[in-house]
């Protein structure tokens, strides 16, 4: 049996959809066991969540003040001073699983696969290298525990339904004090997460200003839609850096991607190879972001995304 | 602020299109034009202006690659790096047997900090800066975009899926960097000239101490599945009717 060990994202209030494809992720290793770890000053509420998704066995609570942020150097020895009942301990492939697993697996000794996009057995998965360009198939050493990162582009959320049993848990991990959360300052906004989005409208450098971008978001809010950025919008300044979408910014899988004015660059499409269907609006019928559209039309962006607007309303 | 350790590692070229080979064993790298791989070259941009800022700190470049890996060492003097370290392999080492072998390093030279791209883009892993604060048993401040340095501190802000997030760390600590911490500058010809009397010394995993774990097996490599050719329309009358079709909107 796998003893699989979920690490749970959440903001104190809501747990993050990343942590539900973790758990479709370890739903997919046969007979399979799953508990997901909380970590915070409180984290009640986030734990009836966990609780509610189906295929979840068991809620851990780890609550002390020092979890209040989600530092990956407090976190690590937590995890591992609970990692010997497991088998495996996975984490999502966000900016915040990418920053603890690594840590985890170093203070164990056993290594880590990152970003697993297929379950081929419990300790053999696929995973890509090269921003995609090639897949490999990597098989672990079973008497270890296996450190993974689950790339949530490639599984579904898992559903409601469930009903673990929460508790809380003390670990003796003894904590540093030599890292201190400071602050952070996130793009708050009304639109979906970009994330877990179902529609994404995506812009290029050929939107050219900040200004522009916003002829994108009046767009995406008609339809409901998160919008993104290519990484040349983001280096130009015409969009923040949590809107990036490509290998080294957020790897997605809407039902829609609209990308406009992106010329497709192989780190760009990375980012979005897992999107249900891609549409291509750019001006240069010979972009590469043509080779992987699905729909694709040849035209000004300016003249077509307020058209579009106007005609699916 | 004495001494910054930069992790750097001899990667396919960004522009290059990768090409698996057809019996799965790997991808093709024969005749493939190699290079430092660019979040390392950003690591060490940030080092180099740390030195230049005034600190005066020693610049040391250290990499674990074959024996041509030289020649990325070399760039990295070019660029400012006061000396390097090579430690020769004969094939690539997982990222654990990376950051045990950079550890050896740091107990030899003692940095202040010690700098890596945030993930090498050949296998993406992104774990080795993590796994060496952890063996280290420092501080990490992963995908950095900033960094201040006072007072034996460093305030680092992190690009992090919701934004922009910042901590304080104590030195001596781990820092991975991210794309827009700073744009890395050219090298110049005689910059190249003078680095090749700039010290590079080669050791091995043995003289360290490190045995080389081998801890995942590659079982096969392939080609991703392609996606299937799609439609040109010819106005957004036609678009908008193909989406509707498709019950996209």
């Amino acid at each position: 049996m796998s003893k699989i060990l979920i690490l749970g994202e959440h903001d104190g209030m809501t747990l993050n959809p990343a942590t539900l494809k973790c758990v479709t992720c370890a739903k997919e290793i046969a007979d399979s066991q799953i508990t997901v770890a909380l970590f915070g000053a409180d984290t009640a509420a986030v734990a009836v969540q966990a609780a509610a998704v189906l295929g979840v066995n068991k809620v851990l609570r780890i609550d002390r003040p020092e979890n209040a942020h989600p530092l990956a150097a407090v976190f690590a020895p937590q995890i591992v001073a609970l990692a010997v009942d497991y088998t495996h301990v996975f984490g999502p492939s966000t900016s915040f699983g990418k920053d603890l697993t690594p840590r985890v697996a170093a203070l164990l000794g056993v290594p880590q696969v990152s970003d697993l996009m297929a379950v081929e057995g419990a300790y053999r998965f696929r995973r890509p290298i090269y921003a995609g360009n090639a897949l490999v198939t990597i098989e672990a050493d079973p008497r270890r525990t296996l450190i993974a990162t689950v790339r949530v582009a490639s599984f579904e959320a898992a559903p409601p339904g469930g009903s673990a049993t929460i508790e809380l848990r003390t670990t003796g991990a003894s904590l540093p004090t030599h890292t201190r959360y400071l602050g952070a300052k996130s793009g708050s906004t009304d639109r979906p997460d970009l994330q877990t989005a179902a529609r994404v409208v995506s812009g290029g450098r050929a939107l050219g200003s900040a200004e522009n971008f916003k002829l994108l978001f009046s767009f995406a809010d008609k339809i409901g839609a998160a919008v993104g950025a290519s990484r040349a919008a983001v280096d130009a300044g015409y969009a923040p850096n949590e809107m990036q979408v490509g290998q080294t910014g957020k790897i997605i899988s809407p039902e829609i991607y609209i990308a406009i004015g992106i010329s497709g660059a192989i780190q760009h499409l990375t980012g979005i190879k897992d999107a249900r269907t891609i549409v291509a609006i750019n001006k240069d019928g010979e972009a590469p972001i043509f080779e992987v559209a699905d729909v694709g039309l040849v035209g000004d962006l300016f003249q077509i995304v307020p058209e579009l607007e106007r005609l699916v309303g | 602020m004495q001494k910054i350790m930069v992790c750097i590692k001899r990667v396919v070229d960004y522009n290059v299109r990768i090409r698996v080979k057809p019996d799965g064993s790997g991808v093709m790298l024969d005749g493939v034009k190699m290079s430092v791989n660019p979040f390392d070259e950003i690591a060490l941009e940030e080092a180099l202006r740390i030195k230049e800022r005034g600190s005066n700190a020693e610049v040391l470049a250290v990499s674990i690659g074959v024996a041509d890996t030289q020649q990325q060492l070399r760039t990295a003097l070019a660029m400012g790096a006061d000396r390097a370290i090579l430690v020769q392999v004969d094939a690539a080492v997982e990222p654990l047997t990376a950051a045990q072998t950079f550890l050896a390093l740091a107990r030899k030279e003692n940095p202040d900090l010690i700098f890596l791209g945030k993930q090498a883009i050949d296998d993406d892993a992104n774990q080795t800066g993590q796994m060496l604060a952890a063996l280290w048993d420092r501080p990490q401040a992963t995908f950095a975009s900033k960094i201040e340095i006072a007072d034996g501190k460093a305030v680092v802000t992190r690009e992090v899926d919701a934004g922009l997030e910042t901590i304080e760390i104590d030195l001596p600590a781990v820092v991975t960097v991210d794309l827009r911490l700073n744009e890395p500058r050219y090298v110049k010809l005689p910059d190249i000239m003078k680095a090749k009397k700039k010290p590079l010394d080669v050791t091995t995993l043995e003289a360290l101490g490190i045995s080389r774990g081998q801890l995942l097996t590659t079982i096969k490599t392939e080609p991703p599945p392609q996606r299937q050719k799609g439609v040109m329309v010819k106005d957004v009358a036609e678009l908008v009717a193909v989406l509707k079709k498709k019950g996209l909107i």
